[in-house]
């Protein structure tokens, strides 16, 4: 069992903070690497990128948007509930290395899995500058913390309640035309997001990382449930990723692969939602 | 001698099992087990003979005709406590070990008659124990102070766990997955083998003391080498969980499960009380499964019990080169299962949604004997066909995961990525190391990693009380 010591609620209640204690975890986590947990005895094993951790403390932060029933079963939890199984950390670290000036594009709770990566890169000497897009400035998360590992930091939102109205990659295409010392892009958040990211990048003939999102079940490469086509070859994001090379990664099979259980995780949200429904009905 | 000749006139005792038709739509175990009547009369069978064949089949050596023994004067417990001296999984092994190939292959009864049913009697003895909750927890030797951490919770990982622990050492299993058992828990399906068998046999373990740790996978959250700090000996029993693909074109549609994550789901995962339980699998109408091993019938029959209209195996070579076990086939023949001989795929074709729709295939021929000794498949030109499905599994085999071996340097493997055994124990390359069971053999049986476990249980006994 694996206790939760603080939550916090981010982003107008859809992304939440989970501060949890995982001392072994914490002690061996790098930046990119990921846990899967398991909320109770009947639920699935999720994937989630270790946004924080501290090692002295004995933990690690968590932070997850409601997308489904398990991440709204987890919405419910308060601090003192216990995750029953966080097994991690998984997966490779970022490759950090001392390049220049490294651009780190987050979207959504993406942001969440770049901040570490963020703050490995300045720490290493990089310059870096990082773009942050959001739908709404409400839903915006990390802006500071972001901000204090960033040399610049640029915000966008869709509907511009906050820094330029637009999209992430409005603010990248502009900075690859204006220098032309970038060394590497790196991407995380929606996959669509992170297709345009890697096209432009592309475009610009700058590397580009992307780190992935896929479907895992095991996320110790035992199943290949979270397979994608990188360069041509089928690669597990669990154990070979969850960073690629962004210019490689065949996108358009990959958000193909992330909607294969649509209809299930809807069947699975509904009922827990009239669960709980029925459940506020008796009290 | 006239005694004798009577004994053998009695039949092999069939054990009764749910019919095929219903057993096709659930998840209940298909055999019910021998009644303490059957058994004894099975039992009655076994001639005794001064030096027992059978038990040289067996890996783990059990006293096989002892416990039948007991078994015929109706002394159920004392039968299983016999088999818990060699074999610290009998429940398990009575319902998923190939005796055919094994203890009854060599049963002198079986020289004109059908041989001594050792394995429904193992069970017979196991789950009579098990179920009266007769738990006899044998003497341990007094403690030697010494610790061994056991990497995978398997089979092979279970029974060092289980020795070593009679031995009076300190022993720690390493579970990377959130719950124990290995392929018991997340491969063999649960109309082979119930899960509360298995997690009776765990429970077993960790009333005998055995610390058991979920969640822990060796290699990121501890490498080998810090396991070696803390311990005096580590033993890996990683099995082979590495899925094999076909590499051709559409593998990675939508609905093409390998048996792996096919198997994992419905297991481990219970995605078969979805939505009751969170993980969902894909519930085909028309199914394929590539591969005619044993996995491939557990995938196969689980999809029918997942409500499949029609469920095919297609295999590249024919009935008589099949690896599963013939019991594992007939059931899923009875099952209403097709094969498919001497068809590969060659394409998997999918809609503009990326799902799976069909495969190309492509007949077979056999060549000449390959290097596994079964003739070789060779594709007929100008032969290739559609086969419809809306789900596939992918069945073919496993290999090597490379998680641990690449974070333990040092740790010496072959070119096909499993680890090197030095001598017959599973000694290593890296000192105060063995490995057993698939992760040195390759794919094999439950049994053998089994023995794999108790021979380098073995060494490890020795190594650790000489030093």
């Amino acid at each position: 069992m694996f206790r939760i010591l603080e939550t916090r609620e981010m982003a107008q209640g859809t992304v939440f903070q989970f501060l949890v204690a995982a001392p072994l975890i914490a002690r061996k986590t790098l930046p990119g690497q990921f846990v899967l947990l398991r909320v109770n005895e009947t639920g699935e094993r999720m994937p989630l990128t270790i946004a924080d951790r501290d090692p002295a403390a004995g933990t690690i932060t968590l932070i997850f948007q409601v997308v489904g029933k398990t991440t709204a079963l987890m919405s419910t939890l308060k601090a003192g509930d216990c995750l029953t199984d966080v097994v991690g950390p998984l997966g490779k670290p970022t490759h950090i290395e001392r390049l220049g000036t490294v651009v780190c594009v987050g979207g959504g709770t993406g942001i969440a899995v770049l901040y570490p990566i963020t703050r490995a890169f300045k720490e290493s000497g990089n310059h870096v500058i990082s773009i942050l897009g959001a739908r709404s400035k409400g839903l915006l998360i990390l802006e500071k913390e972001m901000r204090a590992v960033s040399d610049e930091l640029l915000i966008t939102t869709d509907d511009g309640t906050c820094g330029e109205h637009g999209f992430v990659t409005d603010v990248l295409r502009r900075l690859l035309t204006d220098r032309s010392d970038i060394k590497l892009i790196t991407a995380t958040g929606p996959v669509l997001m992170m297709k345009f990211v890697s096209l432009l990048a592309r475009e610009f003939g700058v590397p580009s990382m992307a780190s992935l999102n896929s479907i895992m079940v095991d996320g110790t490469g035992m199943c290949g449930a979270c397979r994608v086509t990188v360069g041509g070859k089928t690669k597990f994001a669990c154990v070979d990723g969850p960073e690629f090379d962004g210019a490689h990664i065949d996108y358009d099979e990959l958000i193909k692969r992330q909607r294969a259980y649509l209809n299930e995780e809807r069947v699975s949200l509904d009922s827990f939602t009239l669960k709980a429904k029925k459940g506020a009905g008796h009290d | 001698m006239t005694e004798q000749k009577k004994k053998e006139k009695i039949p092999r005792q069939k054990m009764p099992e749910q019919d095929p038709a219903v057993r096709a739509r659930n998840f209940a175990e298909v055999p019910c087990g021998y009644t303490p009547e059957l058994a004894q009369l099975e039992a009655r069978r076994c001639l005794q003979c001064k030096k027992p064949k059978c038990r040289d089949g067996c890996p783990v050596e059990i006293e096989i005709p002892n416990f039948i023994a007991l078994i015929a004067e109706g002394d159920f417990a004392g039968a299983a406590r016999k088999l818990k001296e060699r074999n610290s999984l009998p429940a398990v092994c009575g319902r998923v070990c190939p005796q055919e190939d094994q203890c009854e292959k060599l049963c002198i009864v079986g020289k004109k008659d059908e041989p001594v049913a050792i394995g429904r009697l193992e069970r017979f003895a196991a789950d009579w124990e098990r179920e009266r909750g007769k738990l006899f927890i044998p003497p341990k030797a007094p403690p030697t102070g010494k610790k061994v951490a056991v990497v995978g919770a398997g089979p092979a990982g279970l029974t060092v766990a289980g020795d070593l622990i009679l031995q009076g050492h300190d022993v720690t299993i390493f579970e990377a997955l959130h719950q124990a058992g290995g392929v018991l828990v997340y491969g063999i399906p649960e109309f082979r083998l119930p899960k509360k068998i298995v997690q009776y046999e765990i429970d077993y373990l960790q009333k005998l003391g055995v610390d058991l740790k979920l969640n822990h996978v060796i290699g990121k959250i501890i490498t080998a080498d810090e396991l070696l700090q803390e311990f005096d000996a580590v033993f890996l029993g990683l099995g082979a969980g590495l899925p094999q693909f076909m590499n051709i074109p559409g593998e990675n549609l939508c609905n093409i499960y390998s048996a792996n994550e096919y198997l994992t789901r419905s297991n481990l995962m219970k995605a078969y009380l979805f939505p009751e339980y969170d993980t969902p699998v894909a519930r085909g109408r028309q199914v394929a499964v590539i591969g005619a091993g044993n996995v491939a019938m557990d995938s196969a029959r689980t999809a029918l019990r997942l409500g499949a209209e029609q469920v095919r195996i297609v295999y590249r070579r024919s009935r008589a080169e099949m690896p599963a076990r013939l019991e594992e086939i007939h059931h899923a023949e009875e099952e209403g299962l097709q094969f498919h001989f001497l068809t590969a795929p060659i394409k998997c074709i999918g809609n503009e949604d990326g799902w799976v729709t069909g495969m190309e295939c492509i007949r077979m021929e056999l060549g000449e004997p390959d290097a596994s000794g079964r003739r070789r498949p060779i594709p007929l030109q100008g032969s290739e066909f559609m086969m419809a499905c809306d789900l596939l599994v992918i069945a073919i085999g496993a290999g090597a995961n490379p998680l641990l071996a690449n974070a333990t340097p040092g740790l010496e493997l072959n070119k096909w990525g499993y680890i090197v055994a030095r001598d017959e124990n599973g000694a290593t390359s890296k000192p105060a190391v063995w490995a057993g069971g698939d992760i040195v053999t390759g794919s094999a049986t439950v049994i053998l990693a089994m023995g794999a476990g108790r021979k380098a249980a073995n060494a490890i006994h020795r190594y650790l009380t000489n030093r």
